[in-house]
């Protein structure tokens, strides 16, 4: 049999003529062509109808992958910031044109959004990212390209100097600040010996580093240090490594599965457990009421912006909490069951705001202003307390490009956080390590 | 050597306990896999995304009755029915159509695989969502405390496990799927409806690791990721236990899992995967058939 007539015989054994190729290719274009236009990819908001001229910003979101509650939380608090700037006359009288591309919280991808938004979109800023392995892969690229970048993130990355001039972190503490301020209350309070417990990556490296400083500074000890990947789904092997002479369990941990991993420490425990201080992205988007969390009362948790409101709240934080759409609780005003990423979210209307006020402060107009721009927030100081910024008032560094803030430690009770301490931001400063201002542009 | 008892012993108390949960939600999920490649000799690399479409029905269930333990019946029944729909749809209109060719099937699966993977992304949302166990109580060891639920997993999927032996041995569907296995052309001359009962594997295969979905879905979140570590676990099973038998992927099961937990417990995670990966190197090489491979029970 030659080869020509096993080939036929195997395409009408299949059935497949060109003719039927070619239809399902037409099919399949079709498909996609009609599925475009109902599914509009770019999230383009333009809010001022027939407005000329706008100030585009390139909203790099953790839309899908293991950031993706953050990611929801993110877009919804930009979107409410922007739609309020806008009704209060935009930025230097244009309006906000937000512009959202998904990263899928992968460090590659985060790249080729910062190239996407700054030579496609031609946006005039990029913002937005929280993940810190993202910040590290995706800021370097911001650099090249020469478009400030905003980082929304809390990793120590910015003001150690690993990134560049172009890079800011203006509206949200990094790790080393927060764990200065409250390690001095954690080791006097709490108990001597810690276990630490933190995600496998750059941000857990953070916590690792800096928590096991500040235990040297305050006559502390660590007694075990373990990382567990963000991705991890089961939790249980990694607890039987807590030795038995740990008097206080500080846990951070982020990803999907970070309910299970509460849960799962409960299970191993029960009620005899060591002393909990945990960062409160433990419980990000978990409802503290949730069944098999009850071992948490008592336990004690770090908190950027505490989640339950409370009648000393300044008319700022209302303001926010309410145009967010948040209730008093932390969760969604539309669905109980949707609680906020609230320690986080509030970097992103906070680095709008910050933005706003650089542009207008610079006479920034277009691209060729970027320099203007960067040397005018590097003359910042600070921001004072009120809508543009309702976690609180910050100081801010013009050599870290990073902003410091205070700190809150929160105690569970009846299902509840209640705040029961503050740090003032002194607490959390340090000296810097770098000088951005001494690069050049 | 009692004080490396004393020391470790609570250790390995935990591994065994692990391990076993692991090994027999493995060995379901596993078991749907190495059914259909015996009796229909294709590989279904899709097959992790039934396992995930059980865990997303069931938080679908959980969220319409919004109670643990009714959601969990209503999961129960309709998560594997569901998943059975989507594997004979899928039988009828993809896997007839490229007349199940070993490597037509291939590929076909795995547009399916991102299929499904896509449209549960659309429709059920990136995040991961959790479901509320339908019983919860600890137990407490002298060391440590352990979730009672994940112990009740490890006996339904026994029981599950359980029952597919006996349908395989006793009843007139087990016999067909055996007969169709040994030889096709001859059971098609005997009279064995061998198409119904390519669809009918299929959607067993299906709704086996559905159930495993809404078994494990309370001890983690469902989130439409969740598929692709048990699709690759349950690879390594049936390739180390031989395609195609049912004793062969539960000793495997259990040799993957318990390693897996004791490896896990004492050295990382990381050092467990790659160790069992290693094993179906090993396998491979010197016995590619797998352990059990060519019987059929």
């Amino acid at each position: 049999m030659s080869h020509k007539e096993v080939k036929s015989e195997e395409q009408s054994e299949l059935n497949i003529t060109r003719r039927s190729v070619l239809g399902a290719g037409a099919v399949i274009a079709g498909a996609g062509i009609v599925g475009s236009q109902i599914i509009d990819p770019l999230g383009k908001t333009a809010y001022a109808a027939g407005s000329d001229n706008p100030i585009k910003i390139g909203f790099q979101a953790h839309r899908t992958g293991i950031g993706a509650l953050y990611g929801r939380w993110y877009e919804r608090t930009t979107n409410s910031a922007a739609k309020y700037i806008n009704s209060i006359g935009g930025i230097a009288g244009r309006p906000i044109e937000i512009i959202t591309e998904d990263d899928g919280t992968d460090p590659k991808r985060g790249a080729d959004v910062v190239e996407k938004l700054a030579t496609q979109h031609k946006v005039d800023f990029v913002f937005g990212t929280l993940f810190s392995h993202v910040v590290m892969g995706s800021a370097p690229r911001a650099g090249e390209l020469k478009i400030p970048y905003f980082v929304v993130s809390e990793g120590y990355h910015v003001a150690s100097g690993a990134l560049n001039r172009y890079v800011f972190q203006p509206c949200i503490t990094d790790v080393r600040a927060q764990i200065s301020a409250v390690s001095g209350w954690l080791f006097n309070n709490l108990g001597k010996n810690v276990t630490l417990i933190y995600p496998d990556y750059a941000f857990g490296y953070n916590h690792r580093d800096y928590a096991s400083a500040a235990a040297e500074k305050h006559g502390g000890k660590i007694v075990a240090k373990i990382a567990i990947p963000p991705s991890e789904s089961s939790f249980t092997r990694y607890f039987v490594k807590i030795p038995k002479n740990t008097d206080v369990i500080y846990h951070v941990m982020v990803g999907p599965g970070v309910l299970t991993f509460v849960r799962e420490l409960g299970d191993h425990f029960g009620p005899n457990h060591p002393q909990l201080f945990g960062f409160i992205d433990s419980l990000e988007g978990v409802n503290i009421s949730s069944p098999g969390l009850d071992f948490l009362d008592s336990s004690y948790f770090w908190e950027a912006m505490p989640r339950y409101a409370d009648a000393s709240d300044s008319a700022g934080s209302r303001f926010y909490r309410n145009a967010v759409g948040v209730d008093n609780s932390g969760a969604s005003k539309s669905d109980s069951k949707d609680v906020a990423a609230y320690s986080h979210m509030f970097g992103c209307w906070e680095t709008l705001f910050a933005i706003k006020e650089a542009v207008e402060q610079s006479g920034y107009k277009s691209k060729k202003d970027y320099s203007t721009l960067i040397e005018t927030m590097e003359g910042f100081t600070g921001f004072n307390e009120g809508i543009a910024h309702p976690q609180g008032a910050k100081a801010f560094s013009g050599k870290t490009h990073q902003c410091y803030g205070q700190q809150f430690v929160s105690k569970v009770s009846n299902g509840k956080l209640n705040v029961i301490h503050k740090t003032s931001i002194a607490d959390g400063m340090y000296e810097p390590e770098t000088d951005y201002t001494k690069q050049s542009l | 050597m009692s004080s490396w008892i004393n020391e470790n012993g609570p250790l390995l108390f935990l591994a065994l306990l692990d391990g076993t949960v692991t090994a027999f939600v493995l060995a379901l999920i596993a078991l749907g896999l190495s059914l259909v490649f015996g009796v229909m000799r294709i590989v279904n690399i899709a097959h992790g995304e039934f396992f995930m479409l059980g865990a997303v029905f069931s938080w679908f269930a959980f969220d319409l009755t919004n109670d643990p333990f009714w959601g969990f019946l209503l999961a129960l029944v309709i998560a594997p029915a569901l998943v059975g729909g989507i594997a004979v749809f899928s039988d009828r209109f993809i896997l007839r159509k490229v007349k199940y060719h070993p490597e037509s099937t291939i590929v076909a699966t795995i547009g399916l695989l991102y299929v499904i993977q896509s449209v549960t992304l659309m429709v059920f949302g990136p995040e991961a969502r959790a479901v509320e166990s339908p019983l919860y109580f600890r137990i407490q060891f002298p060391w440590f405390g352990y979730s009672g639920y994940k112990l009740i997993v490890a006996g339904m999927s026994a029981l599950c496990l359980l029952g597919v032996w006996l349908l395989m041995i006793r009843s007139k569907l087990g016999l067909y799927m055996r007969a169709t296995q040994q030889d096709i052309e001859i059971a098609k001359t005997c009279g064995v409806p061998t198409q119904k009962i390519y669809a009918a594997v299929f959607a067993l295969g299906g709704g086996l690791a559905a159930l495993a979905g809404v078994f494990v879905v309370p001890i983690r979140q469902a989130d439409h990721l969740m598929g692709l570590e048990p699709l690759l676990l349950s690879f390594i099973v049936v390739i180390i236990g031989g395609l195609g038998s049912i004793r062969g992927t539960i000793v495997a099961a259990f040799i993957i899992g318990i390693s897996d937990g004791i490896i896990s417990v004492f050295y990382e995670p990381t050092l467990a995967k790659m160790l069992a990966t290693l094993f179906v190197a090993m396998v491979l090489v010197l016995k590619p058939s797998g352990l059990y491979g060519e019987e059929v029970v």
